[in-house]
C-alpha cells in the first residue's frame, strides 16, 4: 500500500545544513547529541559510509493511527555487516492495540504489553543512528513513523537522509528503457519487494520476518547493489534521499 | 535462545564443524558473524593479506588458489576457508575468489580461539581435516554395534514340549519326529499363583521347568546307565536359563556363552515360543553369507553354481542395509568368490582326474585382501610343483584353468583384462620360476614389472598346497623391504592415480580445473589407497594381505606420523562404503552396478565426507613421495 505521492519533507538547502540547524535550536540532548555528529557531505564515495541498516513493525501504515512494535538496527558499511552490534527492541503502543486479532512474527501480545514505551529506548536508538546513514527498504515507513513517534514524545519531529533500497530496484526495474518497454508489452513489472530483489542477486532467502533479520537482509541487499549496479566509488548524493 | 539469529545458527548447525557445538556456543557464535556480499569474479582475498577471520560460505562458490595459479579447491555453501591461515601465521596462502555471487560470514578471530578452546570437536577440526570423516565412520560403527536384532527374529518354529512325566524314550520320539536336538518340558504349577505359569493349548496351566538336548540323552541317559523309562522330570534340574522374545541377539549370544550352554528357550511373557541354538546366531551374524557358501558346495555343476549369481548379489545388499562396514561385506564377498573357486577346482579334479604333480591355485588383488566387491573381475594364477614338467604335465594344468576360469566367468567374475589368469600360460609356473620372477620385479624394477608387482603382490591360496604361496609371501616380505630402489619405484608408481579435487554440486572437480559429471570412486579412491598402503606395508616388511590388516601392521612401526594411518583408515572405510552403497542403489534400482557416482546423487554430508576422504589421500600421496625417495645411482 505505497502512498501514491511521496510525502514531502521541509527541503531545507542540504542535509548539513538541517542537521546544523537543528543542533542549534533543539532542547532535547539525546536530539542535540544526534544533530551534533552531523551528516557525511554528499560527494562522499559509498565505500566509506558508515550505514545503519533499520526495519520496524508497525501496526498498520499510518503513522497518526498506528504505532511501532518493534526496531531492529544493525551497523554496517560496503566491506562488513556487524552483527555483534546489532540492537533489536520490543516497545509497547502508546494506545491500547485495539485489534487483538493482529498478529506479529515471533512476537506475543503479552511482550508486547510488558515493553518499554519507545522513549525509554529512544536514546539509544538515536546514538546507533549517529554519525550513519540509514539503510531501509522502503523509506516511507521508517522515515514518517519514527518523526512521528518522536515529535510525540520529544515535541521536535526527526528528519534523516536515508538509502532505499527499494528506490535502487525501482530504478533499475520500474523506469529504466527496459522496465518501460515490459510495460509497454503489458508484462508484470518485476517485483521489487525485499526476498525477490535479494533473488536477482543470488542472496540467500531468509524464512523469518522480523525488524532484525528484515534490516540484515536489507543491509546485505545493499552490498549486493552497489556491487553489482554501482561501484564503491559512487558518490552518496546518487543513492540517498 | 535469540530469535533473531535464528536464521544465521540454524544454517550453520547443519554444517561440519559447526553441527557438533552446544546450543550456547551456536548462539555465541552466530552473534558475533560479519557478513559480507562477494559478487562473481571478485576477490575476497589476495596472498599475503592479513587473514583476522575464519570464513563460511552462506551462500554461492568460490575457487581457492595456489601462488602459481593452479585451482586449490573448490567450495560451495556450508564449507568454511581461512583456518590453516589463521592457525599458522595468519597471512593468506591460498587466495580467494568468488566464481558465483557469495555471501560470507566472518567469524572473528578471537571468537574462532574462543571455539577452539571450548570444542574439542571443533579444534580437531580446524586444525586438521580429520574429525569430519572420522566421528562420521565412528558413528557408522557404532550403529551397527547398537543394531538391535530381537531374538524372536531368529526363532524360526515352535519349540517341541513334553511334560515331565514322560519318558526319555517318548522325548527322544519326539525330537526324532521334529528333527530337534532339544524338548522343552512342561508341569503343572506347583502354588496356585505361579508367576512362572502360562495357559497351554489344552486351556490348563503349565510352566516351562526345564529343557532337555541331545546332550543329556547321550551324558545323563546312556552313559550313566539309566533305564529308556527314565522321565523327563528326574533330569531336569534347576530353573532353565531363558531369554526374552524381545531382547537382543547380543544379549542371547552373551547368556549362552556364559553359562556354556548351545540352546536357549526363548519365551514370549511365560510363553515358551522358541529355542534358540548357537548355530543360529552364527548363522545370523554371517548374514547368511555361509548359507550361500554351503550352498555352493553343494552344486556339482557349472549351471548349478552359476545360478547363485542373483543370491550372491541378494547376500550383498542384505549386508549393505544392515549396516556392516567395508571390512566385512569385503570379507564375506572374498570368502563367496574362494568357495565358488574352489568348487570349480573340485568339480574340474573330478572330471580331469587328480593333478599329475602338487600345485597350489592362487587369488591376486581384491580376492587376496579380502576387498572384494561386487563388481569385480578374476585375478588369478597357478604355483605348481618344482618337479613339473612342461611336456608332460601342462596339458592338464591347462585344462584345470581354462575350467576354472571359464566357470569364474560364468559365476559372473569377468575375465581380467589384463589377462592375469591361470590360462595364461606366464602365470602357470613351478615355485622356482615364481621365485625368479619376485626377485627380478623387486631387484630391477621396469614399468611392466611395477605393475605386475602391485598385482601379484598381494597374494593368497584358495586350494591346493598353500605352503607354495606362503613362501612367496615370506620371499616378497624380506625381499621388498630391503630394496629402496623397488620401493621408491612402487611409490612414484602408487601416485598415478589421484583423488579429483573435489565434488561441486553436478560435477566432479579436476586438478586441472577439468569437470567430469562421474567419478570412478575405485580408480580416483580406493585403488590409490590400497595402492599406497601396500607400499608402506612393503617397506615395513608386513605379510599381511588386507588394507586395514596392513594399516595395522604399518602403525606398529614409525613409518607413519601421528592419525596418519588413522585417517587413511577412516578414508578408505569411508570412500569404499559409499562405492558399496552407491552398487547397492544401482541393484535395487536394477541397474548393472558399477564403481561410479554421479555427483547430483550425493547426498550434502556424503560430498563433505568425500572431500575430506580425498583430502587425506591427497595429503598420504605427497608423503609417500617424500618418504621414499629415488636413491642415487652411484654406490
Amino acid at each position: 500500500m505505497k502512498p501514491l505521492l511521496p510525502r514531502r519533507y521541509p527541503a531545507p538547502p542540504t542535509w548539513a545544513d538541517y542537521f546544523t540547524a537543528r543542533r542549534e535550536k533543539t532542547r532535547d540532548t539525546a536530539l542535540e547529541r544526534y544533530f551534533d555528529v552531523g551528516v557525511p557531505s554528499p560527494e562522499t564515495p559509498i565505500s566509506d559510509v558508515p550505514m545503519l541498516a533499520m526495519d520496524m513493525e508497525t501496526t498498520g501504515l499510518d503513522e497518526q493511527r498506528h504505532a511501532i512494535v518493534s526496531i531492529g538496527v544493525v551497523p554496517f558499511d560496503l566491506q562488513r555487516i556487524r552483527l555483534a552490534e546489532r540492537r533489536y527492541w520490543i516497545v509497547r503502543p502508546p494506545r491500547p492495540l485495539d485489534e487483538r486479532s493482529i498478529t506479529f512474527h515471533h512476537i506475543t501480545h503479552s511482550e508486547i504489553e510488558q515493553a518499554p514505551d519507545l522513549d525509554e529506548v529512544l536514546d539509544e536508538l538515536l546514538a546507533a543512528m549517529a554519525g550513519r546513514i540509514v539503510v531501509v527498504h522502503y523509506r516511507h515507513i521508517e522515515r514518517t513513523f519514527l518523526n512521528a513517534a518522536v515529535k510525540a514524545r520529544r515535541v521536535e519531529g526527526i528528519h534523516f537522509p536515508v538509502i532505499d533500497t527499494m528506490s535502487l530496484e525501482a530504478r533499475l526495474h520500474r523506469q529504466s528503457w527496459w522496465a518501460r518497454l515490459r510495460r509497454w508489452l503489458g508484462r508484470p513489472p518485476a517485483s521489487i519487494r525485499l526476498p525477490d530483489s535479494r533473488t536477482r542477486y543470488g542472496l540467500p532467502p531468509y524464512q523469518a520476518h522480523h525488524a532484525l533479520i528484515d534490516a540484515l537482509a536489507t543491509a546485505e541487499l545493499l552490498q549486493a547493489q552497489i556491487a553489482h549496479r554501482y561501484s564503491p566509488e559512487t558518490p552518496l548524493s546518487e543513492i540517498w534521499s | 535462545m535469540q530469535v533473531e539469529l535464528l536464521e544465521i545458527r540454524q544454517h550453520m548447525a547443519q554444517f561440519p564443524p559447526f553441527e557438533q557445538l552446544s546450543d550456547d556456543l551456536l548462539d555465541e557464535l552466530a552473534g558475533q558473524v560479519e557478513v559480507g556480499y562477494f559478487q562473481a569474479e571478485t576477490d575476497i582475498y589476495r596472498h599475503g593479506d592479513a587473514v583476522e577471520y575464519l570464513h563460511y560460505i552462506r551462500s554461492g562458490a568460490i575457487d581457492l588458489y595456489r601462488r602459481n595459479g593452479d585451482l586449490y579447491n573448490r567450495l560451495s555453501e556450508g564449507d568454511v576457508f581461512g583456518q590453516f591461515d589463521l592457525l599458522r601465521d595468519r597471512l593468506v596462502r591460498f587466495p580467494a575468489r568468488a566464481i558465483e555471487d557469495t555471501l560470507i560470514y566472518f567469524i572473528p578471530f578471537a571468537t574462532f580461539q574462543h571455539l577452539c578452546e571450548a570444542d574439542d570437536n571443533f579444534a580437531d577440526f580446524v586444525e586438521v581435516e580429520r574429525p569430519r570423516l572420522e566421528s562420521t565412520v565412528d558413528q557408522q560403527r557404532k550403529g551397527h554395534e547398537m543394531l538391535v536384532t530381537r531374538v524372536r527374529k531368529l526363532v524360526s518354529r515352535a519349540p517341541v514340549m513334553v511334560e515331565n512325566d514322560a519318558t526319555v524314550q517318548e522325548a527322544a520320539q519326539r525330537m526324532g519326529e521334529h528333527s530337534a536336538s532339544s524338548v522343552l518340558v512342561l508341569a503343572m504349577p506347583q502354588v496356585p499363583d505361579d508367576s512362572h505359569a502360562f495357559t497351554h493349548v489344552d486351556g490348563q496351566l503349565r510352566r516351562m521347568v526345564g529343557i532337555l538336548t541331545d546332550h543329556d540323552l547321550r551324558n545323563r541317559v546312556l552313559a550313566e546307565g539309566r533305564p529308556a523309562s527314565t522321565t523327563v522330570g528326574e533330569l531336569i534340574e534347576g530353573r532353565p536359563i531363558t531369554i526374552q522374545s524381545d531382547e537382543s541377539v547380543y544379549e542371547a549370544m552373551l547368556r549362552m556363552l556364559r553359562n556354556n550352554i548351545h540352546h536357549l528357550p526363548v519365551l514370549h511373557r511365560r510363553r515358551p515360543v522358541g529355542v534358540l541354538h548357537l548355530s543360529d546366531i552364527v548363522r545370523h551374524e554371517t548374514n547368511s553369507s555361509l548359507y550361500l557358501v554351503d550352498n555352493i558346495f553343494r552344486q556339482s555343476n557349472v549351471e548349478g553354481l552359476a545360478a547363485l549369481r542373483r543370491d550372491v548379489r541378494a547376500a550383498f545388499v542384505r549386508m549393505v542395509n544392515e549396516d556392516d562396514n567395508s571390512q566385512m561385506v569385503g570379507s564375506s564377498l572374498s570368502s563367496i568368490g574362494r568357495a565358488f573357486t574352489r568348487r570349480l577346482l573340485e568339480l574340474a579334479e573330478e572330471e580331469l582326474g587328480p593333478p599329475p604333480v602338487p600345485y597350489c591355485f592362487m587369488v591376486l588383488g581384491s580376492m587376496a585382501r579380502n576387498e572384494q566387491s561386487i563388481v569385480t573381475d578374476q585375478d588369478n594364477a597357478l604355483v605348481l610343483d618344482d618337479s613339473f614338467d612342461p611336456e608332460q604335465h601342462d596339458a592338464y594344468f591347462l585344462a584345470l584353468a581354462q575350467r576354472v576360469s571359464d566357470g569364474l566367468a560364468a559365476c559372473g567374475y569377468s575375465y581380467c583384462k589384463g589377462d592375469v589368469m591361470a590360462t595364461n600360460s606366464r602365470w602357470r609356473q613351478p615355485l622356482r620360476v615364481w621365485q625368479q620372477y619376485f626377485r627380478d620385479w623387486i631387484d630391477d624394477p621396469s614399468a611392466e614389472r611395477l605393475l605386475h608387482s602391485s598385482i601379484f603382490f598381494d597374494l593368497d591360496s584358495v586350494y591346493g598346497d598353500e605352503a607354495f604361496v606362503e613362501r612367496l609371501q615370506d620371499l616378497v616380505a624380506e625381499r621388498a623391504s630391503q630394496r629402496p630402489h623397488f620401493l621408491a619405484a612402487m611409490a612414484r608408481n602408487a601416485l598415478n592415480r589421484t583423488p579429483p579435487l573435489g565434488f561441486f554440486r553436478t560435477f566432479v572437480m579436476e586438478k586441472d580445473g577439468e569437470q567430469n559429471n562421474t567419478i570412478n570412486l575405485k580408480r580416483r579412491g580406493t585403488a590409490p589407497l590400497v595402492d599406497l598402503i601396500r607400499v608402506h606395508a612393503l617397506a615395513c616388511g608386513s605379510r599381511a594381505q588386507n588394507s586395514f590388516d596392513r594399516l595395522e601392521d604399518i602403525n606398529k612401526t614409525r613409518l607413519l606420523a601421528g592419525h596418519s594411518g588413522e585417517r587413511i583408515r577412516y578414508a578408505l572405510e569411508f570412500i569404499a562404503m559409499v562405492r558399496i552403497r552407491h552398487q547397492v542403489i544401482d541393484i535395487q534400482e536394477e541397474r548393472k552396478p558399477d564403481n561410479n557416482i554421479e555427483p547430483e546423487n550425493v547426498s550434502d554430508n556424503e560430498r563433505h565426507n568425500l572431500k575430506d576422504a580425498f583430502q587425506v589421500l591427497s595429503n598420504a600421496q605427497k608423503f609417500l613421495k617424500f618418504r621414499y625417495p629415488m636413491p642415487s645411482q652411484k654406490r
